[in-house]
């Protein structure tokens, strides 16, 4: 009875991870195909790498896209920490519950509704005080603060309700101010978090289309944005190996993480015991 | 007057009955888990009525060994044949046995009333008589007025007892029993272990309780089985397994005992002297197995049986020994002595407190003579 | 006031104000907006104050847009199509995540994390591209249609790509692991002893199920499709990339009368109306989500 159970449990895994991973194998293997029909196998070539190494617009997209998620992840990530930390640590003070609201509404906002919504306070200021002089990578970096800054705020959050209170009130007993205490005991202990904080700011940033695409102005095209307008129309192969390209680095990212956190993990229980 | 169960009634007990059948027969039972034994070839008889105990430390297999009763585990080897039918092979919810879960198990979305009447519903049973039979038992476990509540309004005593109606209900052969006080607090023990025995003579059913205390065990059983490494060592009444322990580790395992290692050194019939090195000591000791002299043993005394006096006592045919007082606490109606022997070796020493009276008879640091019976010097030789 | 004091305030007031200023305010302009009218001018529409004008008249408010989007068939069948989608992919990623996330959870614990690992990694993958990834797959001359034809299945290459058929697969492969990982995270947390205690009562193995995992597991059953239903419902990319022309779901109905018709306050009223569907399943979703902290404290 119960081997037949974990076959079947096993088969359901087997055909679950089937259907996440099959696509993301075909385009990597595609890019590798020599033939322009995407589609009809034509050997196997590099011609789309070098062609995208070429491509300048690719490559400004691709350097926007990072400064844009470099600058957004660390600004959302202090932020971030700062409210998980007055939602943790602060107690009851007034507007709490409409500051619980504007932290937990981010995360299930649809993306065309932020992105309109923040288009529309760009426009007004600027029509009101004269910033931002125009859109593009700043009104970009805004948005994505604002959004990534409730999942690192709901990450620091949940860290902090599971660690032990006493070990702050501890070292206020031992005569730390709050602001010293946070620094040198909270901080520390919660660095995980904010570095897991910081990774999903930054993949989320890399990863929008539909907000850049309301907020951005004419000239700043991030890497999502180019690669929408060139897919719309169809597949095309040098996609393909700009795909292949992103899957290596995150995957290898990734894993890269994951394993040093398992790592990091390993050596606490060990240190634990 | 309550209904006595049989195993307690009989003249003589079933099991040493050669004409009453055991109710539960394990045969031969193995359970390998990737190459990890963790029951090895256990036999074991149980009979009618009986409140069944299986005692080890933690690892020992006892569960593993409750869960193939229960039908969750199949063994690798071996038959459960429970009133004669061959149960090895039969799934848990065809079986007449239930269990009461070490972790209570009580559904946290039903509430009490739904969860005792959930076996008998999956059996089929009209309602009605679902209606009075839930009833009666939440009667029988004190739990009427609760019937409307959801487990997590209820104490974990509570919830203990909603885990017993709802598998009594069922009316089973056996009720299987996995370390059924460990959750509770010291008080609530003592009383929840008085009225499982109190409930179990009401109703005659046979209860098989895994347990890890050996107290628990020694006041609910009327026969123990004790676990270790996936096979029993001893089998018997808890009176048989406190004063004929087979092995050190049984003699450990209930209560303290004083262990003396020496050698055989002259044999008459039953008889024997036992030279204890340790203490300086030649021990008396009676057995019935036929012992070679030379033979390395181990007496094994419990503390109780050691009479502890300041003059030598005068019998010859006792055990005694000379040591000084070395420690002693005060425990009500018992004195604990902890005596230094002469040699060095610590031998405890419990006496009651009989007289009432501000001054010991015995202080730090008096001479005394310690001494015991033949018959309660016991011999172990593993 | 002291340092402590400051210190306080500096942590909750810096992200308060920001989330006023970029998360609130802009939400009443999109709000004030969906009542003015659409001029030709930047910004393209009427102010809802004018002091330029006598004090009478300096207030102008219209529910032209909204009226229209009731009176319009376009909208009203863009809001139903993408309730309607929203639902049945809704009903889908669960159908397709229950199993595997049960599966997780009766896994061994030595692997159990490596099998969440494997659930969440293709969501680091760029949203946008795993959606591409289904256009090769799907299209005319796609890899399922030259699969079919090379075996003789089919003559004509099948539309796959374009309907409803490749949004619904859109939202279920995209949002998979939404509903995982909260349906994981409650059936790891049952007791199997309940379980076994069903079976010893004489509950079969399907029984059991529905007794008592399936019963259990609704909260999890709730945060997951909760997490599916709200982000499908407004969903952008994948009817603009896998959606046929008729597919308009209401997001990318949005978009283009944004971008297209340059409608601004047309849009902010279709914002407006899908953030007041969105009310409810958000409210319960907080609401879970409250209880779900409450019972950690």
């Amino acid at each position: 009875m119960n081997r037949q159970r974990s076959t079947f449990l096993i088969t359901i895994l087997c055909f679950g991870y089937a259907f996440l991973y099959i696509p993301i194998v075909m385009v990597v293997i595609y890019s590798f195909n020599d033939s322009r029909i995407v589609s009809v196998w034509g050997g196997f070539s590099f011609r789309w790498y070098l062609q995208l190494l070429e491509n300048r617009q690719i490559i400004e997209a691709a350097l926007l896209s990072l400064r844009i998620a470099f600058v957004s992840a660390t600004v959302a990530t202090a932020l971030g920490t700062l409210a998980g930390l007055a939602l943790a640590r602060m107690g009851r003070f007034r507007g709490r519950i409409l500051f619980t609201g504007m932290i937990a509404a981010p995360l299930v906002m649809p993306e065309v509704i932020t992105g309109l919504s923040l288009l529309l306070l760009f426009v007004s200021l600027q029509d009101l005080v004269g910033w931002p002089g125009g859109r593009g990578a700043a009104t970009i970096t805004i948005g994505h603060i604002t959004f990534s800054m409730a999942y690192v705020a709901v990450i620091v959050q949940s860290r902090l309700m599971s660690l032990d209170e006493s070990l702050q009130e501890a070292a206020m007993d031992l005569g730390g101010r709050p602001f010293r205490v946070t620094l040198d005991i909270t901080l520390p202990i919660i660095a995980p978090a904010l570095l897991s904080g910081w990774l999903l700011a930054f993949t989320l940033s890399l990863d929008d289309l539909v907000i850049a695409s309301f907020v951005s102005g004419p000239g700043a095209s991030t890497l999502p944005m180019w690669i929408f307008s060139k897919i719309r129309l169809g597949v095309t192969p040098d996609i393909n190996a700009l795909a292949t390209v992103i899957i290596t680095i995150v995957s290898l990212g990734v894993v890269i993480a994951g394993w040093l956190m398992f790592r990091q993990e390993k050596q606490r229980q060990r240190d634990v015991q | 007057m309550t209904q006595v169960s049989p195993a307690q009634s009989a003249e003589k007990p079933a099991w040493l009955d050669p004409a009453t059948k055991p109710f539960i027969r394990v045969e031969g039972v193995t359970k390998n888990f990737n190459g990890f034994t963790a029951v090895d070839n256990v036999d074991l008889e149980i009979y009618q009525g009986e409140l069944f105990a299986i005692l080890g430390g933690s690892g020992c297999g006892k569960t593993t060994l409750l869960r193939i009763l229960a039908g969750f585990e199949r063994p690798t080897s071996g038959r459960i044949l429970i009133d004669g039918a061959d149960m090895t092979a039969v799934p848990p919810y065809e079986r007449p046995v239930n269990m009461m879960f070490q972790s209570y198990a009580v559904f946290p979305h039903m509430t009490v009333e739904k969860n005792v009447a959930y076996g008998l519903k999956k059996e089929g049973a009209p309602k009605a008589e679902i209606q009075t039979r839930v009833k009666e038992m939440l009667e029988l476990v004190q739990l009427d007025g609760f019937a409307e509540r959801k487990p997590h309004q209820l104490s974990g005593g509570q919830r203990q007892r909603v885990a017993l109606a709802r598998a009594l209900v069922k009316r089973p052969k056996v009720l299987l029993l996995d370390e059924p006080l460990a959750a509770l607090d010291k008080k609530l023990r003592e009383h929840t272990q008085f009225e499982l025995m109190n409930i179990q003579d009401q109703i005659g059913v046979t209860f098989i309780v895994v347990t890890h205390d050996q107290d628990e065990a020694m006041t609910l059983a009327t026969r123990i089985a004790v676990m270790q490494a996936g096979r029993f060592i001893q089998c018997g009444t808890p009176k048989e397994i406190y004063e004929y322990p087979v092995n050190r580790y049984v003699a450990d395992f209930f209560g303290t005992i004083n262990l003396f290692e020496g050698t055989v050194s002259r044999v008459e019939g039953e008889g024997m002297e036992v030279e204890c090195g340790a203490i300086d000591a030649m021990v008396k000791a009676k057995s019935f197995e036929t012992i070679q002299p030379n033979t390395r043993l181990t007496i094994a005394v419990r503390p109780e049986k050691i009479s502890i006096t300041k003059e030598p006592p005068d019998h010859n045919d006792k055990s005694v020994l000379k040591g000084v007082v070395w420690d002693l606490g005060y425990h009500g109606n018992l004195s604990i002595y902890r005596v230094k022997t002469d040699s060095g070796v610590i031998v405890q020493v419990s006496a009651q407190n009989r007289i009432r009276s501000a001054e010991r008879v015995l202080e730090w640091d008096d001479v005394v003579y310690l001494s015991w019976d033949v018959q309660s010097s016991v011999v172990l030789t593993e | 006031m002291n340092r402590d004091d400051l210190w306080r305030r500096f942590v909750i007031v810096t992200p308060y104000l920001w989330l006023l200023m970029f998360f609130l305010i802009p939400f009443g302009l999109v709000l004030k907006i969906s009542f003015a009218d659409p001029i030709v001018a930047m910004p393209p529409f009427t102010s809802l104050f004018d002091f330029n004008k006598a004090p009478g008249e300096s207030f102008y408010a219209t529910l032209d847009n909204y009226r229209f989007l009731l009176k319009d068939d376009l909208y009203r069948i863009s809001y139903l199509k993408s309730l309607k989608i929203a639902f049945f992919s809704t009903c889908l990623c669960l159908l397709v995540g229950y199993p595997i996330a049960y599966a997780i959870a009766r896994a061994s614990p030595v692997w159990r994390n490596m099998f969440l690992f494997l659930i969440i990694l293709p969501f680091w993958i760029s949203f946008l591209l795993r959606v591409y990834a289904w256009m090769g797959i799907l299209s005319t001359n796609g890899v399922i249609n030259n699969l079919l034809l090379s075996i003789g299945l089919i003559e004509q290459p099948l539309q796959l790509l374009y309907t409803d058929f490749s949004v619904y697969l859109g939202i279920v492969y995209s949002y998979l692991p939404f509903m995982v990982l909260p349906l994981y995270a409650t059936l790891a947390k049952l007791d199997f002893d309940l379980n076994d205690a069903a079976a010893d009562l004489g509950a079969k193995p399907l029984t059991v199920f529905r007794d008592v995992t399936l019963p259990l597991s609704i909260p999890g059953i709730i945060s997951g499709s909760l997490l599916v239903f709200i982000p499908a419902l407004g969903e952008f990319v994948i009817p603009a990339l896998l959606g046929g022309l008729d597919s308009l779901m209401i997001g990318r109905t949005l978009y283009d009368e944004f971008f297209g018709n340059r409608d601004w306050p047309l849009a902010s009223a279709v914002a407006i109306i899908l953030l007041l569907m969105l009310v409810v399943p958000m409210m319960v979703f907080q609401h879970y989500q409250l209880r779900e902290t409450d019972q950690r404290e």
